[in-house]
């Protein structure tokens, strides 16, 4: 099984999804001014949905600079989106900005800090997840 | 100058480029830029769509839209300005300014819908029935409480969330099942406009909620959530019923008591704890979801198979200038 990287504001709602999964995580940073972890292997990309109402400012800018370095953006292997259904079409949008701009899918979208069967499904699509990604030879 | 004249406080100018709290500025970009006015929503287009309404749709629906006006007019008038006296920082009493102004516009466009499509004395009768409805006044009077200046500001946030985030939905859920039928659209565009506002201000007293807790030893904060899980299974007990007197008639009960449900969770995470409710008690009416998020996706799971595999956001720009790609 390979990594998972995450991004959560203070509100924490990604940060408790995270901690539910109870899988080893690297977090990107709140503060601009802290370095950003260092990722060596394939990852999935777990981050919250910032869009006003016209669907800009989706990805949070830390998120943003953390995918700006080719190397990493080269790793990533699919993302999980938060957000919430109140917020209608740009529910959990920052997913298909991300899918979009780094072509890859993505993989589950949640609300909030998910629910037991958000958190159920998403362990056990990870693990097949990586599965098939393993079987591809290299 | 005499004493009484000097010792008076003054509030500090709010200064916008010395943020202590980032959460402030970032929540009141995204309400300002979602600002609208009911004047937008071209209600009139669903007077035809009205008139089809049997007479007791068009007053369950009358009623539940006065049961969300009085929800409102607290907001605006009550609680919005009692969470100011507690505000940390100056912008984030800037921000509460916003959000009660917002309460009133919500409280009015109700009233753009009744001025659109219904009789002057149906309308007086629906708001006579909301000031002597007991399960309306009674769980008004339990937020109310709250709101009361000796309570404590985390029990305030509460109260607050719980109203922003779960007592709007019994009413919230009919303009969507009407919308669900192709019913009333242009009204559900409307209440979709309130119910993204309301996201947000459960989601930013929510966040404050958690920075207060943080100050708090153990004890404390398992005190508050213990008066936040009791509150809310008095407001639960009090909207059961409130659900079964509006909506036994229409057999629609059970449905929308699973959509209290999952709004009280919501309510709850807003706060930083865990639902209430458990998942199977919280399946909403897929209808509901599609009419709350229409062009969402709404059954998109990669690991499952279901939905495309790849969700590209509609409403999208995606261009931001911190992209280096």
């Amino acid at each position: 099984m390979s990594g998972l990287v995450f991004f959560s504001s203070r509100s924490g709602n990604t940060r408790r999804f995270v901690e539910k999964l109870d899988l080893a995580a690297d977090r990107i940073p709140i503060d601009e001014t802290e370095a950003f972890p260092d990722i060596r292997a394939p990852y999935v990309l777990i981050c919250p949905t910032y869009a006003d109402a016209h669907g800009r400012g989706a990805v949070h800018r830390q998120v943003i600079r953390f995918l700006n370095a080719p190397e990493r953006r080269a790793l990533l292997r699919g993302v999980i989106a938060g957000g919430n259904r109140n917020f209608g079409a740009t529910f959990a949008q920052a997913g298909g900005v991300i899918a979009r701009k780094c072509n890859v899918p993505v993989l589950y979208r949640f609300e909030l800090a998910g629910t037991d069967t958000d958190i159920a499904r998403v362990k056990a699509g990870l693990e097949t997840f990586w599965g098939q990604e393993c079987s591809i030879p290299a | 100058m005499k004493d009484t004249v000097v010792s008076r406080a003054v509030p500090r100018a709010v200064n916008w480029n010395r943020l202590e709290d980032d959460k402030d500025l970032e929540i009141w970009n995204r309400l300002t830029v979602n600002f609208w006015l009911p004047e937008k929503v071209p209600l009139s287009n669903d007077i035809q769509s009205w008139s089809q309404l049997t007479p007791q749709e068009q007053t369950l629906t009358i009623r539940v839209f006065t049961g969300l006006t009085l929800l409102d007019t607290i907001q605006n008038t009550v609680g919005a300005p009692t969470l100011m006296e507690d505000a940390i920082t100056p912008h984030e009493e800037a921000v509460l300014s916003n959000i009660s102004f917002m309460e009133a516009v919500h409280a009015r466009s109700y009233s753009s819908v009744f001025s659109t499509l219904c009789q002057t004395d149906q309308v007086d009768e629906a708001f006579r029935w909301s000031s002597e409805n007991e399960h309306l006044q009674a769980k008004s009077r339990l937020i109310l409480d709250e709101y009361d200046a000796t309570s404590s500001p985390l029990r305030k946030k509460v109260a607050s969330v719980f109203l922003e985030s779960f007592l709007f939905y019994s009413g919230f859920y009919l303009p969507m099942h009407w919308s669900s039928r192709a019913r009333l659209t242009n009204t559900a565009d409307l209440i979709r406009l309130i119910i993204r506002d309301e996201a947000i201000h459960g989601y930013y007293i929510g966040y404050k909620f958690q920075r207060g807790m943080e100050r708090l030893s153990e004890a404390e904060r398992q005190e508050i959530k213990d008066f936040a899980f009791g509150l809310m299974f008095d407001l639960y007990d009090i909207e059961a019923r409130y659900t079964e007197q509006l909506y036994d008639p229409l057999g629609l009960t059970e449905d929308v008591k699973n959509f209290l449900h999952y709004n009280a969770n919501k309510a709850l995470q807003n706060l930083g704890f865990e639902g209430l409710f458990p998942d199977e008690a919280c399946r909403v009416n897929p209808a509901i979801m599609a009419a709350l998020s229409p062009n969402s996706d709404e059954n998109h799971d990669f690991f499952s198979g279901s939905g495309s595999s790849y969700v590209i956001g509609k409403a999208v720009a995606t261009e931001d200038e911190d992209w280096d790609f």
